[in-house]
This record gives structure tokens, C-alpha cells and sequence, in this order.
């Protein structure tokens, strides 16, 4: 494809020599700027105390100290941690799937009465900056309306907020609205209820979208730090983010750095496994509000 | 695109009037009783399959946007029962002498995020666009910020900043440079937090602006050559032009984004050193959850939802016509 430079340049040997410099420079700048905090952050968990605060510092551990990631796991129990930021992004994925996909089904194919309006009211809240509304939301998590149940450490209070996420159901609408009438008339006409129009043949079409809306959920409440801070007082119940900011204070260097690596790698395993989807999905993320 | 709304207003688009007239519609008429019956039904099903977005979009939308302006008028606390104050809570912030730097802080903070962050991406996406080997390396290299959770990012840079053993002052003695005290200094507090945001951040938009740069017709970039116009003529009368509409919407998104900072500033500096780091959103946090003064705290909330209401709302009109 032709881009600001031709093809045609590239292959004299000025254009060619100049490439390859800038190519060269490229891939260095990229290495120090965004590999390398990496590295030193996965090597740094391990050295020894000492040598962490040595200056000059050494590029690569005169003493390997790997056991001081396994010593963190323990002394900051990253398995109670670990496990509730799983528990909790699991469940504000599956919710978030079931509720957003419905809603947007119906909306998009159902069409009820007031749908319209209801729909407004969810494109609305998307001009509503999250911060705004943290207060408010909080006191509805200390206390539900009408139920009067307090939310405050329980995984609720995060599956729950996840649900209104306008952005995801417009997305998943909008997709919708783009299959085809004439499959779901056909499915109509043989005789499946909207249950099965849902199950048969909208959502078989919408696997690329519900990919895309199932890695953000997840991405979204791994990396949230000031929700999860506010609504899990109990350390116990806390999510790795909240939890690394509480045993910073305390905990030696080297084993709050190692726990920074652990609490990272679920997330960039993630990035490596589904690139190709998290990469064709920003371009879809670039209306994100 | 979906359907239009009296929300944001826009024409209503092609796909809805495309899409099919609702498939309940019969061939031949039914008796009137029928009809009414099916009418009512298909509602009944319709709004099944809505009760669980919509009773979490009102606990967690709606009723918290509703409650958030009543609040703002109101003296409210955890333990006694809320009282109405007029404008009480608004002469309280004016008052504080953080509320005017709170607001001082974050706007210079969106400025230099937007001076920083909004070239740097447009000028790193034209440069790979125009690399043709190690693509992916590229694109995960920049990516990889993006993926770290930002309470990791943040205690990284706490410890690259460290003014003692820390990386960067490392580097600076290294190269024979002075020193700097990071966020130490009021001085450079602030631009040390812009760096690691945009860090952060950047990722995202570079990927962004990379697949807008794909979406420009090659013979645009061949007839301005043809027309003897140089690498640079050719980015500003070609490349800037065919992505001004993306430039825009990040441009939006980016105030958006930037305005509501808060891990950065709590992590890495309290809000100091004397309230140079202190933004909106944290004296948010401050009133309603130190303070236990959710009144003030709405009335805060108010005053930006205001101020990035409009921003959002340029922004989703902006892509509804679009798209």
C-alpha cells in the first residue's frame, strides 16, 4: 500500500541507508522507553535490598534472588488478592455479557414501546464523566434503594455498576442492527421465539463484537483502582490494584516490586493471547467516552 | 449506527429506516382483539429482556446523576440526616484555597497532557506507518504501558522518580546531567505526572491514529508527489487533513480522560508537595471520603459535570454524524 513515502525512494541507496537508520533509531527508542521500565521492574523484584538501592545500580543482579517473588506471594498473600480480582472480573464479565446482550437484543430487534427513550436515557449517561457520579454511586452501594441492603465488600458492588455500561451495549446494538432482517424473519417465520432468534442466530453472528466487549469488561475491572479502593474496606476482600497500594507502605522493596510483576502478568498474557482482537477492538474503542 | 435520540438530537440514520418494520407486523388483519393481545406480549417480552440493564443502569446511572445535583444543595454527612443549604456548599469550596488549585492543577495538567500527549502519538503513528519490517513488535512495544494496570505504572515511576537510588536521576548522573526532584518539587511535580500518563496512555492513541493513517487512499499521497510536493508538504496537506476528524475526536476524549486523573496524583504524591499535584477528582475524594462532606463533594462533582458534560457530548455528536 502507498504511504507518505513511495516504495520507489525506499529502494535508492540514499533512501534505503536513511530507512534503515530511522528504523534502527526507532526500534532502540522503543526499547528503552517501553521495554526496558519492564525489565528492570521484573529484574529489579530480583535483587537483594541491598544491591536495589545501590548506586550506580547494576543492570542485571550481581545476586539472583528469585525466591523473593515466591516470599512475596506469601507475606502479601496474592493468592486472597489474586483470587478476588479474578472472582471479580469474572463475574462483571458474565453479567455484563448476559444483561448488556439482552438489553441491546431487544432494543435493536424487539423494539418495545419507549424503547427509543430508553435508549436516549443510556447514550446520555455516556456525557456523564464516571467521577461525577462516584459519590452518589457509593451511597447507593452503602445503601441499595427500595432493598436496603449495604453492598460495602461484596462483589456485588463491582458486578453490579459494570452492568451500566453504556458504551458496551451501544456497541453490541449497533451490531445487532446490522444483521441482516431476512435471517431473523426466516427464523420468525419457522416458528422461534425471541429466545431463540437471540440464541440461534444473533449471537453465532456477533462473536467478533462479544469478544471485543468481554475483553474490556475484564481489562476495565482489572485495572481499576479508585472503585474497588472505595468499596472494599476489608482488606481481605480487596483486588490485587487496591491491595498493592495498601502493602506499599510496609512491605520491602524488592517483594512489593515482584508483586507489581505478578499482578501485571494476567494482563499481559491477556495482551499476547488476544492481540490481534485487542488491537482490532481499539479502533471500535476509539468512540469510548 | 442505532437509533436516533431527542438526547443529542442528529438525523435519524439510514440503518433504522434500511432495517426491517417490525417483523409482528401481520399479512392479513387480525380481529383487533389479537392484535392488542400480541401488542402487549411482545412488549412484556421486550422489556423482559431489558429489566437487568435497566435496573442497573437506574441503580447506577440515573439515580446516582439525579442524586448528585439534589446532594450538591444539600449539607450530608454519613450519620446525620441530609438538610437543605441553598448554595452553601458552593461558597464552601469557593473558599478553599485547594478548590482553586485543584482546578489550577488539573487544567495545566490537561494542557501539558494535551502539548505532550497529542503530538507525540500523531508523530510516532506516521513514523511506523511508514516502518516496513517488525510491525508487530512495534505495536505490542507500545501497547505493552497500556496493558500494565496503572496502580503497577504508578509505583514503577514512584520508584523511577525516587530522588535518591531512583532510575532517572541514575541516567541524569550517568549522562553528566543535573539531577531533578521529580515529584518532590512543586516546581516539577506536575510534568513528572504528565510523563507517566502519557507513558501510559499512549499506546492506545498511536494504535488509533495508526489505523486512521491505513484508511488514507494511497493516491492522494501519489498525485502530491506528482505535484512536486516535499515529505512535509505532503504530511500537512495530505496526512493532517485526512485525519483531522480522528485528531478531533481524540482531542475530546483526551480532555475528558485527563480532567478526571487520580491514581497518578494519590499514589505517587498525595496531592503534594503543597497542593501542587492536587486535581479535581482527588479533592472529590478528599471531601466526600476524609472530610465525610458528601455535599460539597457533589457540588464539586457538579461543577464538572458541567464542564466535561459539554465536552462529551460534542464528542458523541460528533460521532453519530459520522458513523
Amino acid at each position: 500500500m502507498r504511504t507518505l513515502v513511495s516504495a520507489s525512494v525506499l529502494t535508492r541507496p540514499k533512501g534505503r541507508a536513511i530507512y534503515w537508520t530511522v528504523f534502527g533509531g526507532t526500534v532502540l527508542a522503543f526499547v528503552v522507553a517501553f521495554l526496558f521500565p519492564v525489565y528492570w521492574m521484573v529484574v529489579g523484584a530480583m535483587k537483594s535490598s541491598d544491591e536495589l538501592v545501590r548506586t550506580p545500580p547494576t543492570l542485571v543482579p550481581e545476586e539472583w534472588h528469585p525466591e523473593n517473588y515466591k516470599d512475596a506471594w506469601g507475606t502479601l498473600d496474592l493468592t486472597t488478592h489474586l483470587t478476588n480480582t479474578a472472582v471479580q472480573a469474572a463475574g462483571a464479565w458474565i453479567l455484563q455479557l448476559v444483561f448488556c446482550t439482552l438489553a441491546a437484543y431487544a432494543l435493536s430487534r424487539l423494539r418495545p414501546v419507549f424503547g427509543q427513550v430508553i435508549l436516549g436515557g443510556i447514550l446520555a449517561t455516556l456525557m456523564v464523566p464516571a467521577s461525577a457520579l462516584l459519590v452518589p454511586k457509593y451511597l447507593t452501594i452503602v445503601d441499595v434503594p427500595i432493598i436496603h441492603v449495604n453492598l460495602l465488600n461484596s462483589p456485588l458492588a463491582i458486578w453490579l455498576p459494570a452492568v451500566a455500561n453504556a458504551f458496551n451495549l451501544y456497541l453490541l446494538k449497533r451490531f445487532f442492527d446490522q444483521i441482516p432482517s431476512e435471517l431473523l424473519e426466516a427464523a420468525e417465520i419457522d416458528g422461534a421465539g425471541p429466545v431463540r432468534r437471540l440464541w440461534h442466530v444473533v449471537l453465532p453472528l456477533s462473536r467478533p463484537v462479544l469478544g471485543v466487549v468481554s475483553i474490556f469488561a475484564v481489562v476495565a475491572v482489572w485495572q481499576d483502582f479508585l472503585w474497588p479502593l472505595l468499596v472494599f474496606s476489608d482488606t481481605s476482600k480487596s483486588p490485587i490494584s487496591v491491595a498493592l497500594v495498601q502493602l506499599s507502605a510496609d512491605a520491602p522493596a524488592s517483594q512489593l516490586i515482584a508483586a507489581m510483576v505478578i499482578a501485571s502478568l494476567p494482563m499481559i498474557a491477556l495482551f499476547l493471547v488476544f492481540q490481534r482482537h485487542i488491537i482490532a477492538g481499539i479502533g471500535a474503542g476509539s468512540l469510548k467516552g | 449506527m442505532g437509533a436516533p435520540t431527542s438526547a443529542v438530537g442528529g438525523p435519524a440514520p439510514r440503518l433504522l429506516r434500511r432495517g426491517a418494520a417490525p417483523a409482528t407486523e401481520p399479512d392479513a388483519p387480525r380481529p383487533r382483539g389479537d392484535r392488542v393481545r400480541r401488542r402487549v406480549t411482545d412488549n412484556l417480552t421486550a422489556y423482559a429482556f431489558l429489566a437487568g440493564g435497566l435496573l442497573c443502569f437506574g441503580l447506577f446511572s440515573w439515580y446516582p446523576a439525579v442524586r448528585a445535583l439534589v446532594l450538591a444543595f444539600q449539607q450530608s454527612n454519613s450519620v446525620d440526616e441530609a438538610t437543605w443549604v441553598g448554595f452553601d456548599n458552593f461558597r464552601l469550596l469557593f473558599a478553599d484555597p485547594e478548590f482553586g488549585a485543584a482546578w489550577r492543577n488539573t487544567f495545566v495538567f490537561t494542557l501539558l497532557a494535551l502539548v505532550i500527549g497529542f503530538a507525540v502519538p500523531f508523530a510516532l503513528a506516521v513514523l511506523l506507518n511508514e516502518l516496513r519490517h517488525a510491525k508487530t513488535f512495534f505495536r505490542l512495544a507500545v501497547y505493552l504501558p497500556v496493558m500494565i494496570p496503572p496502580v503497577v505504572t504508578a509505583l514503577l515511576w514512584k520508584w523511577f522518580y525516587d530522588p535518591g537510588p531512583g532510575l532517572f536521576n541514575e541516567v541524569l548522573r550517568f549522562l553528566h546531567l543535573p539531577t531533578s526532584d521529580w515529584t518532590n518539587s512543586t516546581s516539577t511535580a506536575l510534568v513528572s505526572l504528565v510523563l507517566v500518563a502519557t507513558w501510559a496512555n499512549l499506546g492506545g492513541t498511536v494504535l488509533i491514529y495508526l489505523a486512521a493513517l491505513q484508511g488514507i487512499p494511497g493516491e492522494l499521497y501519489e498525485a502530491a508527489e506528482l505535484d512536486g510536493a516535499s515529505l512535509w508538504q505532503r504530511i500537512r496537506h495530505v496526512t493532517i487533513p485526512q485525519t483531522r476528524f480522528v485528531m478531533l475526536m481524540l482531542l475530546l476524549l483526551q480532555i475528558v480522560a485527563t480532567m478526571q486523573i487520580f491514581t497518578e496524583p494519590y499514589i505517587m504524591t498525595g496531592g503534594g508537595p503543597e497542593d501542587a499535584t492536587i486535581t479535581v477528582l482527588y479533592l472529590i475524594y478528599k471531601y466526600a471520603f476524609v472530610y465525610l462532606d458528601y455535599g460539597s463533594a457533589c457540588a464539586l462533582s457538579a461543577m464538572l459535570l458541567v464542564f466535561l458534560g459539554a465536552f462529551s457530548a460534542l464528542y458523541l455528536r460528533l460521532t453519530r454524524e459520522r458513523t
